[in-house]
């Protein structure tokens, strides 16, 4: 039997395994394989972690260590954790599969004229499932720059499968350690010029013929977090024509501060605040792959996406997120169903309403 | 500042030489002194769609004819609830209207009546449209029989043996008065069945309005329109003889179209000639009964009478198959993204709501064909016959004295016609000179500069006070005429210097150097990848839009004819700027967005139009990579 590979690029053709991938890297690769253009990276996969925890002879240790753990004694799964991941952090990662590490950085890299920081985020088989919002408890860094520190940070991320937190969420909702493992992604930072979501469809009105866009300068959380007032745009999905604009006062962004290797809060001048933080030709590029969105997952979405600075024009638009539109699609629609029937009456009865006469 | 108002046409002075200009046309036609209350009461916009230059006295006919036979439809046959016809005016020599409303209390009454009579229309839609048919070309028959030749010396032999007892004088006399009748009848055709193309649009229209608020105006006129109608087929035509021409291997014998004779005689004698000459022959009859013009003006150029216009086409069309060129009109293309957009907006509906779209867009592309299809048989073909014999009867009377100029006869009202006619055969009967030729010619030669004076000023696109919104249907849909263009107008646009916004009557986003168009005789300056720029368009200018990257205009809707054109070609258009062709310089370079209909001039971008065009353009590209989307140019 051949085994697992160990490397698998967002844009590969292998199947999103999710035992392979975990979560995370599993959906950017199902996005990713949609033709949605997702901040391109890789992941380390499952196998790439169990490779390591066997050749660093510790698989037998850390059932030892877990085995009958109690959730409720924080100070013993404080213990536990320190020694876990010192366990893990102290192993060195072997030479062939640092090599491949390298490779796959390097690949990466030679895609951008330029150098570019990149996230590493873990992606636990655990994650996502059915009844286990298991996001977040495990740990991303941002802004890496150089494979030394790339590498010392994917080794952090499988130390972080025994974070005190992943610990103590796994014990209290009985998930098995036997087969647990963890996948890391390593992808290009988002260095967003603007961001924003997108609904598609009027979440005012319910209208399925509309996209709402909205966007602001900088990274995206200001918009999700309703920190900043964003130009509301709405597109018609059809014809992909824009039907109405209103301008937001977007007055703070977030951009990366590179000395500081961490996120700042700007405040947008005047005059960059009085125009639309996008272009037409961008709007239609949002609007376009929202569409797609829709289109293949088969339900109305609510995507997060972001320009970034470093790409060029035509492919600097990502897709962060795209998740099924929760909030209109659940209430129980009554559309006030228009006067309908066709032929002389509804003509009459049209004329009259033209009119103002009825 | 902006205004509020428009100027009154009572506080609006002719341009310096045109003073005494209301003479010209008949009392009903301007606006009288003692009637100044009545008329400020009311909002005038100008219809230089139609109308877009001063309208010479015999003119007035095509005015008179079809916007009081608009009005009869509405008012008299179908009883249109809400709306009766159209109010006109002649101010400084440039159209107005004025639509009129239904009173209230009328409103309701007329509801049972209308759906009746257009009811009736719309159930028996087909076989009413086949009788039309028969009855506008039985028209066209009538007028191309008529002709207007010289009284001769004396009453032929026959006529006075056989005891016929009339003479070639009451001839005459009533061929005019046919020329005019039959014109007024074929007039009325015209809107037996447009109004009602209207309406069944309307109200699909209104429909996808209420179901997709805000749904771009473009996308239901995608969804209706044909592609393939009897007003793109002499364009056509002349395609199918530029190939023929190739595939028969007659292309060099297209070198001086501009005389006809010279270059069909040559044709005639080639190999293959005939077989060329007979498809020529073929097409012409009826489908060269076609304008450069909109058939409102004597001067309007008829393919048929100017042979060398359809054949400079048709050497164009060979010189573009000859590099390779596709020059049909990307129909399959066309139908496919008609199709799409209609199921993608039906896959949106609930199942009761598609019942009701997919009905009022079955009778909407049912009758549509129609509102566009007219246009060939009475603007080109009827208006063809009927300026021809005009013509024909200006120059008999030139030729007996009455005007020096062929075209005098035109600065004459159609009354003034007749009366000259009953001079000119009275001065027969008696064997007197008549006393035209001592009257007319000075008159004529007045009448022409005030004309001319006229002409050198541009109309207001209103006058008096606008109303708050616009509602009428047929105002908003026929001209485009929207609360927003009115604001526009009044200077209260918001937008920037150098920009221009009006419809966004077909998608797309294309640039390139303007060429300003006033007149159809310009047409010939039109350059590849040029974007036309005109007060208006006709239909027949056809084939330069082949060429053509993108189309602006002052005036016109969704349903304007550079939208339907440009729709059809695929490529953007801007339409109903209000001023965009007296603002805009030939070689300036032009972004035209359909999508969002705006037009921008690209500062310090100035196109040398005196470059060869191709190279000048690939120059362009070349500083600019300037990216074209949505154009097939």
């Amino acid at each position: 039997m051949t085994h697992a590979p160990f490397i698998q690029f967002f844009d590969s053709v292998d199947a999103p395994l999710h035992d392979l991938l975990g979560g995370k890297c599993a959906s950017l690769v199902a996005l990713t394989q949609a033709g949605m253009p997702v901040p391109p990276g890789f992941a380390i996969t499952t196998a790439a972690y169990d490779a390591f925890i066997d050749a660093a002879g510790i698989r037998a240790d850390i059932h030892q260590l877990l085995d009958g753990l109690d959730a409720d004694d924080i100070a013993e799964v404080d213990r536990v954790s320190a020694q876990l991941r010192f366990e893990i952090e102290s192993r060195p990662v072997p030479a062939e599969l640092h090599a491949l590490f390298v490779d796959a950085y390097h690949a990466l890299q030679a895609r951008f004229r330029e150098p570019v920081p990149v996230a590493v985020r873990s992606s636990a088989t655990a994650e996502d499932l059915p009844d286990a919002s298991f996001a977040g408890q495990q740990d991303t860094y941002l802004w890496l720059t150089g494979i030394d520190d790339v590498a010392a940070h994917i080794h952090r991320c499988w130390a972080s499968l025994y974070t005190s937190r992943a610990i103590t969420y796994r014990l209290k909702n009985n998930i098995p350690n036997e087969g647990l493992s963890m996948a890391v992604a390593v992808q290009k930072m988002v260095n967003a010029r603007a961001a924003g979501v997108a609904i598609t469809m009027d979440p005012t009105t319910g209208d399925r013929s509309k996209i709402v866009i909205e966007a602001a300068y900088g990274l995206g959380e200001l918009v999700v977090s309703g920190l900043v007032t964003p130009d509301n745009i709405t597109v018609d999905k059809i014809m992909l024509m824009v039907v109405k604009r209103v301008l937001g006062d977007k007055h703070a962004e977030l951009v990366p501060d590179p000395s500081t290797k961490a996120l700042a809060e700007l405040e947008v001048s005047a005059e960059r605040r009085a125009q639309l933080s996008i272009s037409e030709t961008e709007i239609t590029a949002i609007a376009t792959i929202a569409k797609k969105a829709e289109k293949h997952f088969k339900c109305p979405q609510d995507i997060e996406w972001a320009l970034d600075r470093d790409l060029p024009d035509g492919e600097n638009l990502l897709l962060l997120q795209s998740r099924p539109e929760t909030v209109f699609s659940s209430k129980a629609q009554t559309p006030v169903t228009p006067a309908g029937g066709f032929g002389i009456e509804s003509i009459t009865r049209s004329l009259m309403v033209q009119a103002g006469k009825a | 500042m902006t205004e509020k108002s428009f100027p009154s046409p009572y506080d609006q002075a002719p341009a310096a030489g045109a003073e005494g200009w209301k003479n010209l046309y008949a009392y009903n036609l301007v606006f009288q002194d003692n009637r100044r209350e009545v008329e400020e009461g009311k909002f005038w916009f100008c219809d230089s769609q139609h109308w877009p230059t001063v309208v010479k006295p015999f003119e007035t006919i095509g005015l008179e004819f079809s916007v009081s036979c608009l009005g009869q439809y509405n008012t008299r046959h179908l009883l249109i609830p809400p709306a009766n016809g159209i109010e006109f005016r002649l101010h400084n020599g440039y159209l107005f209207m004025s639509p009129v409303g239904v009173p209230e209390a009328e409103v309701a009454p007329r509801v049972p009546e209308f759906m009746a009579r257009a009811g009736h229309y719309f159930q028996n839609w087909d076989t009413l449209l086949e009788q039309w048919q028969g009855k506008i070309r039985g028209t066209i028959d009538e007028l191309g029989a008529l002709s207007f030749d010289a009284l001769p010396d004396k009453v032929d032999i026959n006529d006075v043996t056989s005891g016929k007892g009339t003479g070639p004088n009451n001839e005459l006399l009533a061929q005019y008065d046919q020329l005019i009748a039959l014109t007024y009848r074929a007039w009325q055709y015209h809107f037996e069945f447009l109004n009602l193309g209207y309406v069944a649009y309307l109200d699909f229209f209104s429909y996808c309005k209420e179901v997709f608020p805000g749904i771009p105006d473009q996308a239901v006129a995608k969804m209706v329109q044909g592609v393939d109608m009897e007003l793109f087929r002499p364009d056509d035509e002349l395609k199918k003889l530029a190939k023929l021409a190739v595939e028969l291997d007659l292309t060099g014998l297209f070198g001086q179209t501009h005389n006809p004779e010279a270059t069909l005689d040559a044709i005639a004698n080639a190999p293959h000639g005939a077989e060329w000459i007979a498809a020529w022959t073929e097409a012409k009859d009826p489908w060269f009964n076609f304008t450069v013009g909109n058939g409102f003006y004597a001067h309007d150029k008829y393919w048929m009478d100017h042979l060398e216009l359809p054949l400079g086409y048709i050497s164009d069309y060979i010189g573009r198959l000859q590099t390779g060129q596709t020059i049909d009109r990307p129909v399959a293309e066309l139908v496919a993204e008609r199709d799409r957009i209609s199921e993608e907006y039906c896959e949106l509906l609930s199942p009761e709501q598609l019942a009701a779209f997919e009905g009022k867009l079955g009778l909407a592309r049912q009758v549509y064909p129609y509102v566009e299809n007219h246009n060939f048989y009475i603007e080109h073909w009827t208006m063809g016959v009927f300026w021809r014999k005009a013509r024909q009867l200006s120059e008999m009377l030139q030729a007996q004295g009455f005007w020096p100029e062929a075209d005098g006869m035109f600065f004459l009202r159609r009354d003034e016609v007749r009366e000259a006619l009953f001079d000119y055969v009275t001065g027969w009967a008696v064997g007197a000179p008549a006393i035209g030729p001592d009257y007319w010619p000075d008159e004529v030669a007045r009448r022409r500069v005030i004309v001319d004076a006229l002409q050198s000023e541009r109309p207001q696109p209103a006058l008096n006070t606008p109303p708050a919104v616009i509602t009428e249907p047929f105002t908003l849909m026929l001209w485009g005429i929207t609360s927003d263009q009115i604001k526009n107008w009044l200077g209260d646009s918001d937008a920037p210097e150098g920009e221009f916004r009006g419809m966004a009557a077909s998608s797309g986003v294309a640039e390139g150097p303007a060429r300003v168009i006033s007149s159809s005789d310009q047409l010939s300056e039109v350059r590849e990848g040029d974007i036309l720029v005109a007060p208006v368009t006709a239909p027949s200018w056809g084939p330069i839009f082949g060429k053509i990257r993108a189309t602006v205009t002052d005036i016109g809707g969704m349903m304007s004819h550079a939208a339907i054109v440009c729709r059809e070609y695929g490529m953007p258009a801007v339409t109903g700027t209000g001023t965009a062709s007296s603002q805009i310089v030939t070689g300036q370079w032009l972004r035209v967005d359909g999508n969002n209909g705006t037009v921008t001039v690209v500062e310090g971008h100035v196109h040398d139009v005196t470059l060869a065009n191709d190279a000048a353009i690939q120059l362009e590209q070349a500083i600019d990579g300037t990216v074209l989307e949505g154009s097939h140019a």
